[in-house]
């Protein structure tokens, strides 16, 4: 394969997940490797209340965290539960949880922050019975806001955790 | 000084050693930057002699890069040459001092170029115009023609050296993170340019998220991490080849923030597990790894001091982000910031007395130094982000990323005096600088 081919196949990933999640960062690819790097996970119907995109949207991919914090309010706890019974129902899923920071922070103290985020989550999401082996982290830092107006109504928003699925 | 002031010379055929003076009737021109100048030393660089015809289009544009170089340090101003009086038509005459005199020019720089085929010989004098002394011996450099715009810099850094008594800083590099795109979905690729900002090269190629690239002390290899595989990971790249490597990889982890050690054998990083996040001592010869602190906090942004000894490293352990530093042979961390506000990204000075840091306080940003004890903190700057000070080889300048509210990141540099805040002109958006030593 030459250079040109890889790079192109790279940025299909890219845009292929970052599609398939819209609140998530832009790098992610299948860690298995499956489909030669590219991460191909249907999406289904939305209606279909055991499609990711019915994950996504109705049951909730995210959640919010306060300024420098990583605990988890009453909301965060119930998106959170309503996730775990949603992915006992539909198991067999790859879970990636993104962590992430507002950009009111160093570069490193921020992946830092996005890694104890995501951590948090994961140790939530198998305390609620989702398999520990199905769940991997990854930190994004302030890498990748969602909103970007430098200031506090697009921090409160960037300030988040993403639950990925893939097969 | 440590390694950081060596400086191997290229193409030297005249010697380094100031001629022996006789006691001057002047005190000879010295420039105290020890506080900064609040007014600049006005000195003239007419374009230089083409000695032949090929030399002739290196004439001008030689002066102008020293020129640059020196006028960019704030302590000096280079007199336009629309202002000039006198004329250098040959580099040996008798240089006319009423005429370099009548434009106020405290001091003057002559030179003179020849090209023979890609070969180039480059030759200055620096003179004191007030005392009508020659400052120090004159120089000759010889290179090649694709290196004229070092040998531009090599001679900016003889005058800065000539006129302060402090190595210059001139002929050096600066990697960096070049930005382009969106910013919720940025194109982030690894860069290097001279410190002037010129010859922008792209050091990866922007299909993975890339940050924070470091200099090695010998200035041949850079580390960075980079999302390449959908995880944050650090890459050793040689410079000269683009050869490249994972190092500290462990499955399941996340690393980044790393450094080199003054040897360049060895890189302190962070690695984060379970959402710790913990230093770790990596010997890259052997391969073999420390974990050097073991805390539930956050351990990041480690540097080491400059003998090798010792540790400078951010930590939130007392509830914010302070600065702290540790010996590697133990014996626990002690806070050095003592300030209100939260400290990060802590760098070692070159020549060991100062940290630079980033602070965050009343939701403004701003670069600082204060001593190891965490004494004689001045801030530098202020801004709505500015973050991640890097030091120039002589540690005199810190160069560091800012972004504007509602703009793009932009590489600035600042005297350690406060003084001279200027912009680093990059081809586009720019962050994550690191300085290079003096180049070989």
């Amino acid at each position: 394969m030459n250079l040109l081919t890889k790079a192109t196949m790279v940025a299909l990933t890219l845009a292929l997940a970052a599609c398939n999640n819209p609140r998530g960062g832009a790098d992610y690819q299948d860690p298995m490797g499956a489909g030669g790097g590219i991460a191909s996970t249907a999406l289904g119907d939305p209606n279909d209340p055991a499609s990711i995109a019915y994950f996504n949207e109705t049951i909730g991919d995210t959640v919010h965290f306060t300024v420098d914090s990583t605990d988890l309010n009453p909301e965060a706890q119930t998106i959170l539960r309503t996730q775990a019974a949603w992915l006992a129902r539909n198991p067999g899923y790859q879970i990636l949880i993104e962590g992430h920071a507002d950009e009111r922070g160093t570069r490193e103290y921020n992946v830092a922050l996005g890694a104890r985020r995501a951590a948090r989550v994961q140790q939530f999401l198998v305390g609620a019975g989702v398999p520990a082996n199905s769940i991997r982290t990854v930190s994004y830092g302030k890498e990748r806001p969602i909103e970007v107006c430098d200031a506090p109504r697009c921090w409160d928003v960037n300030r988040r955790a993403v639950t990925v699925l893939s097969r | 000084m440590t390694q950081f002031s060596r400086r191997p010379v290229l193409g030297l055929l005249a010697g380094l050693a100031l001629a022996p003076r006789a006691a001057l009737a002047q005190t000879p021109l010295r420039i105290e930057i020890n506080e900064g100048v609040i007014e600049p030393v006005p000195y003239a660089i007419p374009d230089f002699v083409a000695e032949n015809g090929a030399g002739g289009q290196y004439a001008a544009p030689l002066a102008q890069v020293i020129a640059n170089d020196l006028t960019g340090t704030g302590l000096l101003r280079d007199i336009p040459a629309s202002a000039h009086v006198g004329r250098v038509s040959s580099f040996d005459s008798p240089v006319q001092f009423a005429d370099w005199r009548a434009i106020n020019a405290r001091a003057l720089i002559t030179g003179a170029v020849r090209v023979n085929g890609r070969q180039m010989t480059v030759k200055f004098r620096l003179f004191d115009v007030v005392s009508g002394q020659q400052l120090g011996d004159g120089l000759q450099l010889d290179g090649s023609t694709d290196t004229w715009r070092r040998m531009a810099h090599r001679v900016a850094d003889q005058v800065y050296m000539r006129l302060t008594g402090e190595s210059g800083y001139f002929d050096s590099r600066v990697v960096f993170i070049a930005e382009s795109g969106p910013r919720d979905n940025r194109r982030k690729q690894v860069a290097i340019m001279d410190q002037d900002g010129d010859g922008t090269q792209f050091l990866t190629d922007g299909t993975a998220l890339a940050f924070a690239p470091r200099f090695s002390p010998s200035g041949d290899r850079i580390l960075f991490t980079s999302y390449e595989t959908g995880f944050p990971r650090i890459y050793l790249m040689d410079v000269a080849s683009r050869r490249r490597q994972v190092i500290g990889d462990q499955p399941g982890t996340m690393t980044f923030a790393p450094r080199f050690s003054p040897d360049g054998g060895s890189v302190v990083y962070s690695l984060s597990i379970d959402g710790k996040t913990d230093l770790f001592l990596l010997n890259l010869g052997s391969g073999q790894r420390w974990q050097l602190t073991q805390t539930d906090a956050i351990d990041t942004a480690p540097c080491f001091s400059p003998d090798g000894q010792r540790v400078v490293f951010e930590s939130d352990r007392s509830g914010t982000s302070q600065l702290y530093v540790m010996g590697l042979q133990g014996g626990g961390a002690t806070r050095i910031s003592q300030g209100q506000g939260r400290y990060s990204t802590p760098v070692w000075s070159p020549r060991g007395d100062l940290v630079a840091f980033t602070k965050q306080h009343n939701g403004r940003f701003h670069i600082g130094v204060m001593r190891l004890d965490g004494s004689a903190e001045r801030i530098l700057t202020a801004s709505f982000l500015d973050e991640g000070p890097t030091w120039s080889p002589n540690g005199r300048v810190i160069m560091f990323t800012r972004q504007e509210q509602g703009a793009d990141p932009v590489l600035m540099s600042v005297d350690i005096t406060g003084r001279n805040l200027r912009r680093v002109p990059t081809p586009g958006p720019a962050s994550d600088p690191s300085w290079s030593p003096l180049l070989p």
